[in-house]
């Protein structure tokens, strides 16, 4: 598929030739430059944007019926809660917007707040936590619909190192647990090395796939297997395969 | 950092400045006791023996620092206040030849000067009911000075009733002409204002829906917005006297017609002000253009409404006020002031004057609570969490 903007001069092509199948369960990241179109791909799965050319199928139907089959559980850059809402009521949102049955409600917002570790913060607006907490938050709203598919665009960029790190763990945890396909972008080497079973490199203008790598991590990871020849091999592909990318792009 | 220093700074000469005040105040106190020895001003007892008073307050506030200074301080102020009443009476009409009143008004107002900054540089707990007490307190000893120093003054200078009654006179207007008061509010804003308020911010609302639905009537009706924004009320008034007749109606329409824009300009700011991934959020949730409106458009347009609220609050007393000037049944403050102006009974304009100033402040203060209530979380609003 290809998705071309009509810029203020010219058309942009934002994704040129994408071509690109996950398997189900998998945990893809998508690796490039500021400008490879990674976001563009993902808001297009999540009929955010809509593709030029070609075709693009998500759980079998168009991204628009996904979509209205609330396939998908989307986690933006910021935590993009509403600020007049309880941390409780925001995990509750999509439940009222998909009708889902009254009684659930706080069963479900009480289980995936405890998911994220946000127990005890219920009751808290957005603005009186932090950011990684309200990241969280946002985590479990896009989860307690159990969506098939959960779309993360780069969530942890604006959040610090540590808390970085930590809620890394704890992503791969809920992956293990709950065994949601996940597509993940980001801008971190360590990130999509640490996180992914596999991982599509990108390149710029026009956006388009250099690489994809296997990762074949040992499920129960920890940080420390940051430490391992396995992850640096995988993270010498990343940096190869960037360094590749660039080269034509120059 | 050069905010922590400059606190610094300022901090060592708060210890001086209250002292310096009371000395001042004090001095001034004493000259107004010795000078009717020359001047043989007629001083009551009663003002004499409140001077006193106020005077061994502000000697004892050279004393004190902090709570106590203030507490002292502005409880000498009360009580020099309260002594200049009688001394004004007495000294009525003696113009700048009244020495000790003058002295003494002088000392009282630097003593309340004292008091009020010695106030304000007390460390306030934010939500305790003294503070809460505390904070209220330099509004209301400004405000009460300022009383206090036109009532001295209008008596002391006999300035003419016509040119500006005392707020003595005003109060007395207030409670002598109650019963007439009381039916102009009914008249002016119990049925024009209000009915005109509701009316025309409900019109600029369902007008901004609309607007927001249809483009071509937002692109159609701002223009339109500014040129009514632009009309002179004094030439709208009249014609819509003509159209709707000389009751309340017809201030209605020219309340309707001031409100109206400004709620459908604001109301439609508000709704574009969504945030683009909370719309992505209600987007990916599949949600229908209702639940999107009433769970995000909505609320996040709630800051802008206010503010459309507030400014309309004020357009509509004084549209309703002005348009009365162009015919209306014999009540209704409009035509209050323009009839008693007539009749030279200013006191009765000035009590009508404090009528709609109450009403006005009050109407304000209500839609600020509430907007505190349902926009609490808006960063300008959440600063105490």
């Amino acid at each position: 598929m290809s998705l071309v903007y009509q810029g203020a001069d010219q058309p942009v092509t934002a994704l040129q030739d994408i071509n690109l199948t996950i398997e189900r369960g998998a945990f893809v990241s998508f690796i490039g430059p500021s400008g490879c179109g990674k976001t563009t791909l993902m808001r297009a799965v999540a009929d955010l944007e809509h593709p030029t050319s070609g075709s693009l199928l998500v759980n079998g139907v168009t991204p628009e019926a996904a979509r209205l089959d609330r396939a998908y559980g989307y986690v933006f850059q910021a935590p993009a809660l509403y600020p007049w809402r309880r941390i409780e009521a925001n995990v509750r949102l999509p439940l009222e917007v998909m009708g889902f049955d009254k009684a659930e409600h706080a069963e479900r917002a009480k289980r995936y707040l405890k998911l994220v570790g946000l127990e005890g913060f219920e009751r808290k607006f957005p603005w009186q936590l932090s950011g990684g907490m309200q990241q969280r938050a946002s985590i479990a709203r896009a989860l307690c619909f159990e969506p098939e598919l959960l779309l993360m665009d780069e969530p942890f960029g604006a959040l610090d190192e540590i808390t970085r790190d930590r809620l890394n763990e704890e992503l791969l945890r809920l992956w293990r647990t709950t065994r949601k396909t996940v597509i993940f972008v980001t801008h971190s080497i360590a990130e999509a090395a640490f996180l992914s079973s596999k991982i599509v490199v990108m390149s710029a203008r026009p956006g388009r796939i250099v690489k994809i790598i296997d990762n074949d991590a040992p499920p129960e990871r920890t940080l420390d297997w940051r430490e391992s020849p396995q992850f640096l091999d995988v993270a010498h592909q990343l940096r190869e395969a960037l360094n590749e990318g660039h080269a034509h792009d120059i | 950092m050069s905010m922590v220093s400059s606190k610094e700074v300022l901090a060592a000469p708060t210890l001086v400045r209250p002292a310096a005040g009371s000395v001042l105040a004090l001095l001034f106190y004493l000259f107004a006791l010795v000078a009717p020895l020359a001047t043989h001003e007629p001083v009551p007892t009663a003002a004499s023996v409140g001077l006193l008073i106020a005077g061994l307050c502000a000697f004892g506030c050279t004393l004190v620092t902090g709570p106590l200074c203030a507490g002292l301080g502005s409880g000498g102020w009360v009580v020099a206040s309260l002594a200049l009443l009688p001394a004004s009476i007495a000294s009525a009409g003696l113009g700048l030849g009244a020495g000790a009143l003058w002295l003494a008004l002088i000392g009282a107002a630097i003593q309340g000067w004292t008091a009020m900054g010695a106030i304000s540089r007390l460390k306030l707990e934010g939500r305790t009911l003294t503070g809460r007490l505390l904070r209220l307190a330099i509004p209301a000893m400004f405000g009460l000075g300022l009383l206090v120093a036109w009532q001295v003054l209008v008596i002391g200078f006999a300035v003419p009733q016509i040119l500006l009654p005392s707020p003595g006179q005003i109060f007395a207007a207030l409670v002598s002409h109650a019963s007439i008061l009381l039916a102009d509010f009914q008249q002016t804003v119990l049925k024009s204002v209000i009915a005109g308020y509701i009316m025309g911010c409900g019109a600029g609302f369902v007008l901004a829906l609309l607007a927001d639905r249809f483009d071509f009537l937002r692109r159609g009706l701002l223009p339109l917005g500014n040129l009514v924004s632009a009309i002179p009320i004094v030439g709208i008034a009249p014609i819509m006297v003509m159209w709707f007749g000389f009751g309340w109606q017809s201030k209605a329409a020219v309340v309707v017609i001031m409100t109206v824009f400004p709620m459908l300009v604001s109301s439609l700011a508000g709704f574009a002000a969504v945030d683009r991934m909370h719309a992505d959020l209600m987007t990916s949730y599949g949600a229908r253009g209702s639940q999107s409106f009433l769970k995000l458009v909505l609320p996040g347009a709630m800051p802008h409404i206010f503010n459309a609220l507030k400014l309309n609050s004020t357009l509509a007393l004084i549209g309703a006020i002005v348009a009365e000037f162009f015919g209306t049944p014999i009540v209704g403050m409009g035509f209050r002031i323009s009839t008693e102006v007539a009749r030279m009974n200013v006191d009765v304009v000035w009590a009508t004057i404090v009528v709609a100033a109450l009403t006005g402040s009050a109407f304000y203060g209500l839609l600020a609570i509430a907007e505190r209530l349902i926009t609490f979380w808006h960063p300008s609003h959440r600063g105490g969490h």
